[in-house]
């Protein structure tokens, strides 16, 4: 039985607008264990980053954690007094950006930020801090890190940036990384390296690792269980196999069909979720994600949200329907449906001849 | 005037390329370094066939975007020529030049920087029928509420602002504005890259549907190789400024002649943990040089895996010639010697 890390349970986190309270993150329950790679998808809005700020407690305001428990280690993290927090941030739990460049400040030194970063926990002294700095650029494959380190961040490569800020993130030898997002901004050949960087020291350090984007294929990479987020609330949860080859959930299904494969030759068009994700200070009634389901029964509309619910092995969905009870001709008519609604509007709409009165 | 300029155009219509880059070069000066100059497009030949989607991938800095700007005329060419539907589009000025550029439209990442703020949406998509003079402007009020419903919005929008949209709907408008003017072409530039993934789905069948719809012809800029594959026809791959590959898209990727074009492709995830575990991405040394002072001979061999340095690959620059498949082409010494 592995080490359970982190323990998150029924975490509601709030916004107070002048529009209502925002659901950003609605009963959400899920762990970490130590040493493994957890994904955590869904599209922007979701509710993902405000779980991953809700660990460290770095809601931004109006936002507040209103209800439910973060145990890290045992240790409750939302009773934690101000002085605890900060030793937790960076000494237990880091977190990586989605943007290197914003994260680093331009007018300090590379090597001097990390050491700042040590030196804030009090875990190293100045002189230990220095000498581990340029030990720490080399762990993250920082070439010839015994001058870069005397470097700005503007002299610093996107990708050379994303390394620091993980060498920066692993300086306090904390037992979770949370990365958001972490390759997103980086070219293809660039991000490749640093998903192999981060297999690389979840392997060598043992860290474990909370994985938080919307790229179902760097999920497929890094991770080895998946935790699917709509709408503020987990809908679906499983070991990185099952949710890729039998998703239960239509909103995994459809996340999954959305995105070519570059290793597949084109066979059909890809499946879109209709519309867009509810607002948050007013979500549908029943099933968050009727609104936009191929597969939406009377039952999800009026009936309260189902709970997650065993469909395999580990795996929990929260659907009435799910997907192995939709018959192949069902998923072909959801198909179809999900892009004649579109097409068809359009195909109709009669279009102005404009030739002639061109130019001058 | 214009039927006799039209006349030779109709019997151009059998030509099967539409846009022909020869020897397009683009070099931006760097002011006070006396002659120093950013190389951004050094020595392009392309070609863009009717009806086709032309695939152009390549890393952030390669290029890509300027060779987009040199097709549609926002760019001077520093050499070379471009030839648009039969006519020499760098050589055009004035009247005739905006005759062409309605042909040609633009469709841009960013679809919150690519729209005023403070016009309506009606006024963002008359902006170009009222440029080009169609139509009477009854005429363009209903031409707009038709382009709304022609890319999935609602045709009542036309009082609402950018802002009140998502970024979905914003790129939709993107689309609608170029669409106005009834264009045969469209460069679309990282269209779908600055969106959420299932959004990016729609924006994809779309672009789709609207190619069958009008008989357009694409060229379609992306860094994501996988959108690429799946929307384009023919692939091209640029290095630093020159293009290193040509290729049907799924020759390119079943069977790469650039090492560049392998690596690449090699280092892109695919949404399946099993295809994940045995994927060994290659590991590219170093990262892209400047384009102002470019690598001697072939540009990738400071980085290039199969390189023989010193020699050929650090002396001599491979030009892009037939390898491999019917209709690819790579420039490089060893194509396809891996």
């Amino acid at each position: 039985m592995p080490q359970t890390l982190l323990q998150v349970e029924d975490l509601h986190t709030q916004f107070f607008t002048s529009r209502g309270v925002v659901r950003a993150v609605d009963g959400v329950t899920f762990h970490v264990d130590a040493g493994e790679t957890l994904g955590v998808v869904g599209e922007s809005g979701c509710g993902k980053t405000m779980t991953a700020l809700s660990i460290l407690r770095l809601v931004p305001d109006p936002g507040k954690i209103t209800s439910g428990r973060i145990l890290f280690r045992g240790r409750e993290v939302t009773k934690m007094t101000d002085e605890e927090i900060r030793d937790f941030r960076g000494n237990d739990v880091a977190m990586i950006f989605q943007d290197p460049m914003t994260s680093l400040n331009p007018v300090t030194k590379i090597g001097r930020q990390i050491e700042e970063a040590m030196t804030a926990h009090e875990r190293f002294t100045e002189t230990l801090a220095r000498g581990r700095v340029i030990e720490l650029l080399k762990r993250v494959r920082v070439p010839a890190a015994e001058s870069r380190v005397n470097d700005y961040p503007h002299q610093f490569s996107g990708g050379m940036r994303q390394r620091a800020m993980i060498a920066m993130g692993l300086s306090n030898e904390p037992s979770l990384l949370i990365a958001d997002e972490p390759t997103t901004a980086l070219d293809v050949t660039v991000q490749a390296q640093i998903i192999q960087l981060m297999k690389q020291l979840n392997r060598e350090l043992g860290t474990a690792m909370m994985l938080i984007t919307h790229n179902m294929a760097l999920v497929a990479s890094l991770c080895q269980r998946v935790v699917v987020m709509y709408a503020g609330r987990i809908v679906e949860e499983g070991p990185v196999e099952q949710i890729f080859n039998s998703p239960q959930h239509p909103y995994t299904w459809s996340l999954l069909r959305s995105v070519p494969r570059v290793d597949e030759a084109r066979k059909d068009r890809l499946v879109s979720i209709r519309g867009l994700p509810p607002d948050l200070s007013n979500p549908p009634p029943g099933c968050k994600f009727h609104p936009r389901c191929p597969f939406v029964i009377d039952k999800c509309k009026t009936d309260p949200e189902p709970s997650l619910s065993e469909v395999g092995v580990n795996q929990v969905a929260r659907c009435w329907v799910l997907m192995r009870n939709v018959t192949e001709e069902g998923v072909e008519a959801a198909k179809a449906s999900a892009l004649s609604k579109d097409a068809a509007a359009k195909l109709k709409a009669p279009v102005m001849e404009v030739e002639g009165n061109a130019g001058g | 005037m214009q039927a006799a300029e039209r006349a030779p155009i109709t019997a151009l219509r059998a030509d099967p390329v539409l846009v022909r880059i020869s020897g397009a070069f683009k070099h931006f000066p760097i002011s006070g370094f006396g002659g120093l100059a950013v190389r951004a497009v050094d020595g392009v030949d392309l070609e863009i066939r009717r009806g086709e989607t032309l695939g152009l991938v390549g890393e952030s800095g390669c290029g890509k975007s300027t060779l987009a700007r040199l097709v549609t005329a926002l760019l001077p060419v520093t050499a070379g020529s471009i030839v648009f539907d039969g006519q020499d589009i760098t050589r055009l000025r004035g009247t005739k030049l905006r005759r062409v550029r309605r042909k040609m439209q633009i469709i841009f990442q960013d679809p919150f920087a690519s729209l005023d703020p403070r016009m309506t949406v009606g006024d963002i998509l008359q902006e170009p029928l009222d440029n080009f003079s169609i139509g009477t402007v009854r005429e363009r009020r209903k031409r707009v509420q038709e382009l709304l419903r022609l890319v999935g919005l609602n045709p009542n929008f036309t009082n609402r602002y950018p802002h009140e949209f998502s970024g979905g709907q914003r790129q939709r408008i993107g689309i609608a504005r170029a669409l106005a003017v009834n264009p045969s072409f469209i460069v679309c530039d990282e269209a779908v890259s600055a969106l959420d993934v299932s959004i990016a789905a729609q924006i994809i069948n779309l672009l789709q549907d609207l190619q069958r719809e009008f008989n357009l012809t694409y060229l379609f800029i992306a860094h994501d190789l996988a959108v690429v594959r799946h929307l384009s026809d023919r692939i091209a791959v640029m290095y630093l400024g020159k293009v290193v590959e040509t290729a049907d898209r799924n020759d390119i990727y079943d069977r790469p002649q650039h090492p560049y074009t392998k690596a690449l492709l090699s280092s892109i995830p695919v949404p399946d943990p099993a295809v994940e575990k045995e994927r060994a991405p290659i590991n590219l040394k170093g990262e892209i040089p400047s384009p102002v002072n470019p690598p001697s001979g072939c540009r990738f061999h400071p980085r290039c895996p199969i390189a023989r340095v010193p020699g050929v690959c650090s002396e001599v620059e491979p030009p892009l010639e037939p390898h491999g498949a019917k209709d690819q082409a790579a420039a490089c010494h060893f194509a396809g010697q891996f």
